[in-house]
């Protein structure tokens, strides 16, 4: 029997949306299927969240049509400066300094509100006559025959594929369904998330600010505004989430002092627990896993939505490949290319963040002494300091066409 | 297939099939290869029948056979790109097998158990043929060469892999894939049936075949893949012939 698409991409999120324009490229079809209302994802309100798109992120999402929509909206990131600091100290003398001069390719990266992104996404998915949009409903129950997969949907209705892909976040259930089990664990700290808006300029200057509790990270929004990350321990962020809007913003403030002159809250104020989450597979026959199914990182470096932007550009690419072979694109040993191509690097991203946060979200003086001197060799030495560079705008190892702004 | 076939010998096919198409079992060598060899059979046909890959059912309207088809390995993405497909095998075994997991996939193809010289006398004509890794198992090689170029029509295109004749290829395929590795089961290949490129050249010519290419299948044993390679044709290799319209 004739399957009725190609691929279902299970989560309509970030990752999902831009994984069915970018397999729609490639002439597959495809169906999206979402719990949430279309209402939701058009929401024109600031909720407060924003992406530090890599360069090679931004190329991906050129490559699929989107970018053009969310440039006008997008603050480039020009330079990173990365310092060590206490509360209500300052930043350390010994810091690092990323500037985009140093790169061929451009700015660092960019920061894009997350309302952006959505409707850019939603409006071009629309606009699509490969992708059927189902919103509103979730994934029931799926079953694997010889020629596809069938995905069972909450509004009764049952539909086809010669693959399922979960984009449907750590908890996924695509990757439970599969028996996919999971390693990681908690880190203790939780992120508090923010925009601000500010007196002084940022000058497209984003900074870390590696605390005893766990790092702050302030990212430059377009206009005097910028997107606030904050990891605390669990028990301190739940104090501070509680807190009114002005007793919030009195804690925030002495942690990295005055650069940016008077502080204010734009949109919401968020939290999320941090953790490492691993699928121990990624693949299944006729099933794969891609973003936050297959691996949460901690957000330290930035890594996360960048991280399933990859994931997406070396799917579509093992996928298409597949398709012009004339192979079966469910079969488990054309997956187990992309499980290949993506398991390096995300290991050694969950193992770096992981280090690096263990490294800096430390107050014992040894430690301190050791990571200062380290940001102040990796400064003093150009070389590895544009390794960093290029590492940070995800410009290295092998990397998918679409990354590289390039068809497949 | 009717209903006066025995569930028994269904079961028995099935259960074949599967062996047949399981990446990790007994046919793993010829799974590890296919990509490579689906890419130059692909771009080949493309070039020569001006085609475009990255379109759908770019092969549609192009009648192809697959001679040697034992599982369909190469029969179903050929049918899965649209082409009009034969997979003949003179193993009447694998004719059932190949067929039921043709099923499976939702893929029509044409599966008969019969030979390159019958397909002749029947009449039948291709726009491709291709003759991968059998030619090395046939008794008369020039006769075979003859019989597919009589199955190509005019401006037709003939694909034709095998493995070389030299000491690296003995090292390779038998002692290396049949006796160390375990992929072949021993005794699947005799060595002075192997071929030099140059030795297939020549019987395409004899047939009336223009060689318009010829590249290499090279296994890297510290990536673990197949590639095409454009001067390595030491082990296994490729042709791509053309029938003078």
């Amino acid at each position: 029997m004739a399957n009725e698409f190609d691929i279902i991409v299970a989560g309509g999120g970030l990752n999902g949306s831009a994984l069915a324009l970018a397999l729609a490229q490639s002439e597959f079809s495809v169906a999206l299927i979402d719990p949430l209302e279309d209402q939701v994802i058009t929401a024109d309100s600031f909720d407060g969240r924003g992406y530090a798109l890599a360069v090679a992120s931004q190329s991906l999402l050129n490559a699929i049509g989107i970018w053009e929509q969310v440039a006008t909206n997008a603050q480039p990131i020009l330079e990173v400066v990365v310092s060590d600091g206490r509360a209500g100290e300052g930043a350390s003398p010994l810091i690092l300094e990323l500037d985009h001069a140093e790169l061929e390719e451009g700015p660092m990266g960019f920061m894009v509100e997350d309302r952006y992104l959505r409707q850019a996404l939603h409006q071009s998915i629309a606009d699509n006559s490969l992708i059927r949009s189902m919103r509103g409903v979730r994934v029931q129950s799926q079953s694997i025959a010889s020629d596809g997969v069938s995905v069972l949907l909450s509004s009764g209705k049952s539909i086809t594929a010669g693959l399922l892909i979960g984009c449907d976040g750590r908890n996924t259930q695509i990757g439970e369904g599969a028996n996919i089990k999971r390693e990681g664990w908690s880190y203790g700290q939780t992120a508090l998330v923010c925009a601000i808006s500010h007196e002084r300029p940022h000058n497209g200057i984003a900074h870390q600010f590696f605390m005893p509790h766990g790092p702050l990270a302030i990212l430059p929004l377009p206009g005097n505004r910028s997107s606030i990350v904050w990891s605390e321990t669990t028990a301190q962020a739940e104090r501070i989430h509680a807190l009114s809007d002005a007793e919030y913003i009195a804690e925030l403030k002495p942690r990295f002092g005055d650069f940016l002159g008077e502080i204010g809250l734009c949109g919401q104020r968020a939290t999320y627990p941090l953790g490492l989450s691993l699928a121990q597979n990624t693949v299944a026959e006729r099933l794969v896993l891609v973003g936050d199914a297959a691996h949460v990182v901690h957000p330290i470096t930035g890594q996360g939505l960048n991280s399933g932007l990859k994931d997406i550009a070396a799917l579509t690419e093992v996928l298409t490949l597949a398709m012009r072979r004339g192979e079966d694109i469910g079969r488990i040993d054309v997956l187990e290319r992309y499980r290949k191509w993506r398991s390096f690097d995300v290991s050694t991203t969950a193992l770096a963040t992981d280090t690096f946060n263990r490294v800096f979200s430390n107050d014992n003086p040894t430690i301190r002494l050791g990571r200062d001197l380290g940001l102040g060799l990796v400064n003093a030495l150009p070389g590895l300091r544009r390794g960093l560079i290029r590492e940070a705008a995800g410009l290295t190892g092998d990397l998918p066409k679409l990354l590289q702004g390039r068809p497949i | 297939m009717t209903s006066t076939v025995d569930p028994a010998e269904v079961a028995k096919f099935e259960a074949m099939a599967a062996e047949w198409w399981d990446p990790t079992g007994k046919f793993k060598p010829l799974h590890m290869m296919n990509p490579c060899r689906l890419d130059y059979i692909t771009s080949q046909i493309a070039a020569e029948f001006g085609r475009d890959l990255t379109k759908r059912h770019a092969f549609a309207g192009l009648r192809i056979l697959d001679i040697g088809c034992g599982g369909g390995l190469l029969s179903e993405p050929m049918a899965r790109l649209g082409a009009d497909v034969v997979g003949a095998d003179a193993a009447a075994g694998n004719i059932p097998v190949a067929q039921i997991h043709a099923d499976q996939s939702g893929l029509n193809v044409d599966y008969r158990n019969t030979t390159a010289e019958a397909l002749v006398e029947a009449g039948e004509v291709f726009d491709v043929v291709l003759n991968m890794e059998v030619i090395e198992h046939v008794a008369d090689p020039q006769a075979f060469m003859t019989a597919s170029q009589q199955l190509l029509k005019p401006g037709g295109l003939l694909l034709c892999s095998t493995i070389n004749r030299n000491p690296k290829s003995y090292m390779a395929v038998i002692v290396g894939a049949e006796y160390v590795m375990r992929w072949l089961p021993k005794g699947t290949h005799e060595w002075n049936k192997f071929i030099t490129p140059s030795e297939l050249i020549e019987l395409l010519k004899t047939a009336g075949l223009d060689t318009v290419d010829s590249k290499g299948f090279v296994f890297n044993p510290v990536s673990w893949n197949w590639s095409i390679s454009d001067r390595d044709l030491s082990v296994n290799y490729v042709t791509a012939s053309v029938k003078p319209a």
